[in-house]
Order: C-alpha cells, then structure tokens, then sequence
C-alpha cells in the first residue's frame, strides 16, 4: 500500500508547488516609464521619456523605468527577469533591453540587463549606479530625483560616459554639499547685508563672518571656516548682491547635470505606441536596497 | 510516372505537414531547447569558476588569516574544474548529482566566503572588491535564471516523453531518446526528512 502512496505523493506535492512557481502578474508597458507606484511627476515621466527614446533612435537599445506597488512576494531579481522577458524589451536577437525596476514598498531597486548588454552595462557598473547614485538619494526620501539620475547614469554607462563614483568618498562630497550650504545661505543674508554695508570690504568681513558661523551652527567648524574665508573672498570679488548668486553652487556633483535636456519641448513626440521588440533577459544585472 | 511515385508524392505534400502539426517534431525540437538551456547553465557555472581565482587573490590581500576559508572555495573550485563532463550527463542520474554536488559544494564555500569578509571594512571598500563582488551576485542570479530555463525545458521534453501523442511518437521514431535530468533543489536549502516507502 505505501508503495503506491509514496509516489502518489510526491507528484501531488509537485503538482501543488507547480502554481507557486508560476510567473507573477506583470502591470501593462504603457510606455518606457510604468509609474504603477506613482513616484513621478508628469514633467520627469515625460522628460524621461523623451531620453530613453533618443536613445533608442540612435542606438536601437531599449530602456524602460517601471515602478512597482508590489514585487508579489518574489525576490526583485526574480521578478526582475520574467518582467523584461514578459514585455520583450530589447530588440529580437541583439536582447539590448534594460529595465530600471524600483520596488518602493519592498525598498528595493534593481537594474536589469539583457544579454546583449551585459558587457557594456556591467554588474558592477550596475552595482555602482545603484549604491552612488540612485540610493542615496533614495534614502534621503527622493525617490524622483534618484530615479531620474539612475535612469540617466544607465544610459551614459551603456553609452560609455559614465564614470563609476567612488562609494567610499560620499561622506566628503556630503561635506562639499554642507559647505555649499554654508556658503549658498550665507550669499543670500549678504546680499541683504550689502545694501545696508556700503563698503564692498566691510560688507565681504560681515558675510564672511555670518558663513563661518552659519557654517559652524549647523555643521561643524572646519566647514564654518572655509566657507567663511570662501564666501568673504566671494565678496570681495564680486559685486553680490546685485544679483542672485546661487548659480553654479550646487548640481556639479555628479557627472550629468546639464545632460538631461529640457524635456518639455519635444514632449508629446511619442505618446503609446511603444512595444518591447522580442528581447529576452538572462539575470544579469545588479540588486540593491535602501 | 509509376503508382508509388504518386503516393510518396502525396505523402510528402500531404500527409507530412499534417504530421508535423500533431506534434511529430516535438521531441527532437524539445530535446534541442533542452540542450540549449544546459549549455547556458554551463556557460554561467563556467563564468562563476573564472572569477573565483581573481576573487580568492584579492581577499587574501586583506584578510590572509582566513586560511580555512580560502582554501574550501580554492579547493572547491578546483573540483568544479577538474570534474569531466560525459556527454550521457543529461540521462546519466549519477553523474547529473555528482555535477550538482559540486557545483553546490561551491556554491555554499562561496557564500561562507562572503559572510568572512564581512569582518574587513577595509576589504569592502576596495573597489577591486567591491567589483568581483557584484559580477559573483550577478553570476549566481544568471546561474539561478539558468537552472530555472533548464528545468522548464527539461519539464517539457520529459512530459511530451511520457503522455500519449508523444510517447507514441517517440516509440515509433526515436526509441533511443530518453528521460532527462532535472534540477532539485539544493540539499543545504532544502533539508527533506528521509522516508523511506520500500517496506
């Protein structure tokens, strides 16, 4: 009796497990960005949009954005791949398609890579976008801003501009931006100060002093200092306060600030219509989580 | 032209197409996916094995004290290498284990290995590291999507092997195909109680 039992239940057992292996439900490609969790504003989808069709146009290389509300109790990597066989991104035999796949409630992120990119979007070139670019800013609550600059940082590695950060030096360019700070908050009280200061010297002493202890209250004092000496060399230079001296002070951290181009004008270009061209996907690629 | 030429005529018009629509091509086509996707899990076991000498030489630039450790991946790998492969892999169950012992032996010396480093903030700041690190993720996920594509088309070919129109199929035309070996899950993830039904 056992004998025939015995079988009987390992196929019953496989027969059972054979559901949960089965492939999770995929939300539809409406577009290259599939906002299901929300985490874009209209101006970024479109602007984003525009990009990764740019780069198709001159590449032939497929990149799609998707957000998630749920990874369906799979791991990211898991889900990561049935998702880009699903759609067929990338084009039929060059398998050129990547899928920045984020996974906010899971707090997870995951770039995937089709075969035919593994070698110029690499795993650790994927690894590095996610640890120096998108989760940092991840965790800092901009889910936007991290997601648009990884999508970006993905098209200049497989377009070979992307220049893999540093991830041990982010505690100095964090102190670069505290500096930044400093000096920024202080350029805006000097130019108050100027105009009651008539003399440039005097007016630069004052704001020199107000950055050093703006710099000292709310980082440390090493940072007041130089942003003291920075902002009265400032003064001293120029004439602030004449006009808004913001510019140039912030957004040349990372290597493509000026590099998304105003996405607005060419809007409306590509509206649907977009497909996966039959690309398949082999787990290649990087994970990460914040 | 003679009566017997009419009628393999009219075969070859007919009666073929027709076959080939009910599945006379399955098993040759299946057994050709399934050669496929093994080739592929080679192929990504084949990459993990490549990068461990780097891996190995760059820990113990930092961490040389963890001799025991080293030496289980270093040797470990060295079986996976030196292991032949016999073409009756597929269909020979003794050999498909021993394959996957292996390659399972690796795989759990791997990850001991990463759990060792853990210790060394120094080694996980270094960017060599940080790199090896991410393509040996990379690779056990391509290993993980591999494995999977294998036991979907072995699923395939050993289920049109075994039901009717199939099986037919495969006693008449290719007697000489067999069933072939599937993947299980890793014993050290997977511990299931030993039962034995034989009395």
């Amino acid at each position: 009796m056992l004998r025939l039992i015995g079988p009987g239940l390992i196929w019953m057992t496989l027969l059972l497990a054979l559901p949960l292996q089965a492939a999770p439900t995929f939300p539809t490609l409406s577009g290259r960005v599939v906002d299901q969790a929300g985490l874009l504003t209209p101006t970024t989808q479109k602007e984003l949009t525009t990009r990764l069709q740019q780069h198709e146009d001159s590449t032939g290389n497929q990149v799609v954005v998707v957000t998630l509300n749920s990874l369906q109790g799979d791991e990211i990597a898991d889900y990561g791949y049935q998702l880009g066989r699903h759609w067929g991104i990338g084009q039929q035999g060059r398998d050129n398609g990547v899928l920045l796949i984020v996974a906010p409630n899971e707090h997870k992120v995951r770039i995937e890579v089709g075969y035919g990119l593994e070698g110029t979007l690499t795993d650790a070139l994927s690894k590095n976008i996610i640890e120096t670019i998108i989760t940092p800013r991840f965790k800092q609550g901009d889910m936007e801003g991290g997601i648009r600059e990884g999508a970006l940082a993905i098209l200049a590695a497989i377009e070979g501009t992307y220049t893999p950060q540093q991830r041990n030096r982010r505690d100095t360019s964090d102190g670069y931006n505290f500096f930044g700070s400093a000096v920024f908050l202080a350029l805006i009280f000097g130019g108050v100060v100027r105009k009651y200061i008539g003399n440039r010297f005097l007016a630069s002493v004052v704001m020199g002093g107000i950055a050093w202890l703006i710099g000292f209250l709310l980082f440390s004092m090493a940072i007041g200092f130089f942003a003291g000496i920075a902002v009265f060399l400032i003064g001293l230079l120029s004439a602030i306060g004449d006009g808004g001296g913001s510019g140039g002070l912030r957004g040349n951290r990372y290597y493509g600030s000026g590099y998304y181009g105003s996405g607005d004008s060419s809007g409306g270009s590509f509206s649907g219509g977009f497909s996966g061209g039959g690309g398949s996907f082999g787990g290649g690629g990087a994970s990460g989580g914040w | 032209m003679s009566r017997q030429r009419l009628v393999s005529l009219l075969l070859g018009v007919f009666i073929l197409p027709a076959l080939t629509g009910c599945g006379i091509n399955n098993i040759p086509t299946y057994d050709e996916a399934v050669k496929a996707a093994w080739s592929q899990v080679l192929n990504q076991y084949q990459r993990r094995a490549d990068l461990v000498p780097n891996l190995v030489n760059t820990v113990k630039g930092f961490a040389d004290q963890e001799k025991e450790v080293l030496t289980a991946v270093t040797e470990a790998r060295a079986k996976v290498s030196q292991m032949t492969l016999s073409a009756d892999i597929l269909s020979n169950p003794q050999a498909f284990q021993a394959f996957q012992q292996n390659q399972g032996a690796l795989s759990s010396a791997l990850s001991r290995l990463m759990v060792v480093v853990e210790r060394y903030p120094e080694l996980k700041s270094n960017q060599n590291f940080l790199s090896l690190q991410s393509q040996l993720e990379g690779t056990e996920n391509r290993i993980a999507v591999a494995r999977r594509d294998y036991i979907t088309a072995v699923q395939r070919y050993n289920t049109e092997l075994r039901t009717i129109p199939g099986r037919w199929w495969a006693a008449l035309l290719y007697p000489e195909m067999e069933q072939r070996e599937n993947f299980r899950a890793d014993e050290s993830v997977m511990q299931t109680p030993e039962v034995n039904f034989q009395d």
